[in-house]
């Protein structure tokens, strides 16, 4: 590859190679205050062009490394930092085995984590992010590590990747956020990568005891229920890339996790509705 | 003819976890979850690694008077699922 980085993500390690150098450079801003890592990786993407020559003409990129989709569409050019990101997501989901993988948000305080999970577009990582300014540090969108050994989350502080409308919401809200770029007329819509605020990234080695697991939905009136072991459960085995592959470490951490935590689905208006109602969860 | 006869996997091949009111099984030789309710858990517990009839079953959990069909519908269910063996 002609073009590399090497980046630490809490206890992971990506190395990102590109035949272009525009979407390692997006990246190396993006990934800026994140440690560098240049050593094996865990995880190797690789962004290529479809074709040789596709390089230079009408670039377009595909995705590639131990783990691939057959037949995904390739994105231009300009989206690279999308492709990357797809392309750290599918080699964690489907290559990670130190951690049981739950498709979910944290954040945390004073040692004690809240995982928040439920289906996309659900609002958890704009809650996430927005939870920032309340209080908590985000130790995690899109994948939460649960460790089998310790039954801890480990953090880790990808970028949280916001979509449409979120983007402004929570620009607003966090100014003086390090962003990248925005990407319009993505398969998604417009999207645009969030880097975690610095205690975050300061914390990325820190893991915290979860205690709270909420099932949150966006714009509805404030409203919660509790939610049994059994139904969480069974929510967390669809939500759980590597579930299946972890075999019994994995039945174990699970149970022991639902069994351990308060399971609660709320339904909330604003980020200042959720952030009152986990306040009292708490 | 004999009667049909039932048997699960001795314990030691299921990880039972009680979550609520339901419970999560783990079964080793398959690595399959299953999420059952009462009774299942009672009847894999008493047909562990030994083989079992109806009438014993039913003799075992005092079920006077039973409704067998529902009895052989949770065993049908069951040898399904690969949770138990007939013979």
């Amino acid at each position: 590859m002609r073009y590399v980085l090497g980046v630490r993500i809490g206890p992971v390690t990506f190395r990102i190679g590109s035949d272009w150098q525009g979407p390692i450079a997006q990246l190396r801003t993006l990934y800026r205050d994140y440690p560098r890592d240049d050593g094996v990786p865990d995880f190797s993407v690789r962004l290529t062009p479809r074709r040789p020559w596709r390089r230079w003409i009408r670039p377009a990129v595909m995705i590639e490394g131990d783990f691939v989709i057959p037949d995904a569409a390739p994105l231009p050019l300009d989206q690279g930092v999308l492709a990357a990101e797809m392309g750290m997501n599918l080699q964690m989901a489907l290559g990670q085995r130190r951690f049981l993988l739950l498709h979910a948000a944290a954040v945390e305080r004073n040692g004690r984590a809240i995982v928040l999970t439920g289906e996309s577009g659900a609002g958890k990582s704009t809650l996430a992010a927005l939870l920032q300014t309340r209080g908590w540090r985000l130790m995690a969108d899109e994948f939460v590590l649960l460790d089998p050994a310790s039954g801890l989350v480990h953090p880790f502080p990808r970028p949280v990747s916001l979509k449409n409308s979120a983007i402004d919401v929570v620009a607003e809200e966090l100014t003086g956020a390090h962003w990248g770029p925005l990407m319009r007329d993505t398969p998604k819509g417009a999207i645009r990568h969030l880097v975690p605020a610095a205690d975050a990234l300061a914390a990325a080695e820190r893991p915290a005891r979860p205690v709270l697991l909420l099932f949150p939905r966006f714009g509805l009136p404030a409203d919660q229920r509790g939610v049994g072991a059994g139904e969480a459960f069974v929510r967390l085995t669809q939500a759980s890339t590597n579930y299946v592959v972890l075999g019994e470490r994995g039945f174990t951490a699970l149970t022991r996790f639902v069994g351990d935590v308060t399971r609660v689905a709320i339904d909330y208006p604003d980020a200042d509705a959720a952030a009152a109602m986990i306040e009292k969860l708490w | 003819m004999n009667a049909t006869r039932y048997r699960a996997p001795p314990a030691s091949d299921l990880s039972m976890v009680l979550l609520d009111e339901l419970v999560a099984i783990f079964h080793r030789a398959s690595g399959i979850t299953h999420l059952v309710a009462s009774p299942v858990p009672e009847l894999l517990t008493a047909l562990a690694g030994r083989w079992m009839t109806l009438d014993d079953i039913e003799q075992e959990f005092e079920l006077i008077d039973g409704d067998r069909a529902s009895l052989v519908s949770i065993m049908d269910g069951l040898g399904v699922a690969g949770l138990i063996e007939r013979a």
